[in-house]
């Protein structure tokens, strides 16, 4: 197996102020598919062509924002050693284990916190239940879609101070590839690092800013630009918060679009990419050009865009 | 039945200008009237009550809001008038105040014009603030 260690981003927990808007949103307009209620009144959801039981979890309290993002690792022996690895380098607090089965169909989960106060979890076992089709001769899309219908749950963009080592930590801990970055100043300072896991332009990417523990967006992943302005009617249609877009990123060449959840939690749909071998040269953006390497085409800083944060 | 807000200045407490007063309609909250008219004075973020972008105090008249996101308006704020636009609706006129604010951690600097004079931002490249390092 080439692709080994952290496989994927496996979940986004997020909070929610209004649970009954929230699931609309995420299932009607969005079309992503509720699995699980647990009795905590959590929601759990996935997108359509993701196997693994659920990849998004909304949680109904008096704020906005993540409460945690999972990664899937490829065994329990590699989970054992990450948990090994994060402990002895220091570089993450509030280590702790969360036992099976607190997330449905979910084996035991390595929880920790970054630098950057964002709690990520890693867990090696979650249900298969499926796209919706056999795996013996298979179609190409399920039945009855709904919405955007996004294919899997990509990537996040988070807010966070010490940026350095939460660096350090996905990169020279858990195996992460640096693909891109935004520098700035005479020191050439790293302000923004976008970071894969696996051979996509990023499954995570962090900014520097005075905070810890902030949520810029989640995304999920279209199949083609048709379908980003196909999302776009669907935000008009159903009057959801427009944020920016449809567009075009320099940094990752996605084409994207931003909205708001009900609770303004901040949701992407995009499409495109490139694939990002780890031998790949690194890109970096200075920060005199970042408006054409945010927004492509409009080559310019959008306040709102770079300041709401949930 | 629509009723109408009216932004004022935070020092004196007057109108801050002809154009920050707008009409909202009894359906929307007070963010949604703004932007429908294409009126401006409170900053825009997610619409949602989760970000706090647009937090406004409200001065004079009554109003009631719905579930507003505690990391932006504390409970002790919530009795001294203070909200989000986003989650407002008036119930009369409404005199508010400003108290968001957009971008506090990203400014425009003025930087020298890009190799090549892309004339879109040409002379005005936005940097990343990043004093707060110091
Ligand atoms: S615009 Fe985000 S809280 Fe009102
Ligand atoms: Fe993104």
């Amino acid at each position: 197996m080439a692709l080994t260690g952290v496989l994927r981003p496996g979940h986004v927990a997020l909070r929610v102020l209004d649970m009954e808007a929230s699931i609309h949103h995420y299932t009607h307009v969005m079309g992503l598919l509720e699995t699980a209620r647990d009795d905590q009144g959590r929601v759990f959801l996935k997108a359509w062509d993701e196997h693994d039981h659920h990849s998004v979890v909304l949680r109904e309290t008096d704020s906005a924002g993540m409460d945690y993002m999972g990664w899937r690792v490829d065994s329990n022996a590699t989970l054992e050693k990450f948990a090994k690895d994060i402990e002895e380098s220091g570089l993450a607090s509030e280590l702790s284990w969360v036992a099976a089965d607190e997330h449905p169909q979910t084996g035991r989960r390595f929880r920790f916190t970054t630098s950057t106060g964002h709690v990520m979890e890693l867990y090696a076992e979650k249900g298969k239940v499926g796209n919706g089709m056999p795996t013996l001769n298979p179609d190409i899309y399920p039945d009855g879609l709904k919405g955007m219908s996004p294919s899997r749950f990509d990537h996040c963009l988070l807010y966070g101070d010490d940026l350095d080592n939460t660096m350090k930590l996905f990169i020279e801990i858990l195996g992460f590839t640096l693909t891109e970055q935004v520098i700035a100043g005479p020191d050439k300072l790293v302000i923004s690092a976008f970071m894969t896991c696996s051979n996509k332009p990023h499954d995570v990417a962090f900014i520097r800013q005075p905070c810890k523990g902030k949520f810029h967006h989640a995304s999920f992943l279209l199949d083609n630009w048709g379908e980003v302005l196909k999302a776009a009617d669907l935000i008009s249609r159903n009057r959801v918060s427009l944020d920016i877009g449809p567009t075009r990123h320099g940094i990752t060449r996605g084409e994207t679009i931003y909205f708001f959840d009900p609770s303004g939690n901040r949701n992407e749909v995009f499409s495109g990419g490139y694939i990002s071998y780890p031998d790949r040269p690194v890109l970096t953006w200075t920060d005199d050009e970042l408006g054409r390497a945010i927004f492509y085409h409009d080559r310019k800083l959008n306040e709102a865009f770079l300041s709401v944060v949930t | 039945m629509s009723h109408r807000i009216r932004i004022v200045g935070l020092a004196d407490g007057l109108p801050s200008s002809e154009s920050a007063s707008f009409e909202v309609r009894a359906d929307e909250h007070a963010l949604c009237g703004m932007e429908r008219l294409g009126r401006r004075g409170i900053p825009v973020g997610c619409r949602g009550g989760g970000c706090g972008v647009c937090k406004v105090q409200v001065v004079a008249g009554r109003y009631h809001t719905n579930k507003m996101s505690r990391d932006c308006v504390s409970s002790v704020e919530e009795t001294q008038g203070y909200a989000l636009a986003c989650r407002l609706y008036p119930d009369t006129d409404l005199d508010i105040r400003v108290v968001g604010k957009m971008g506090r951690a990203f400014t425009k600097a003025e930087l020298s014009p890009s190799q090549g004079g892309d004339s879109v931002t040409a002379g005005k490249s936005p940097a990343f603030d990043m004093s707060w390092r110091n």
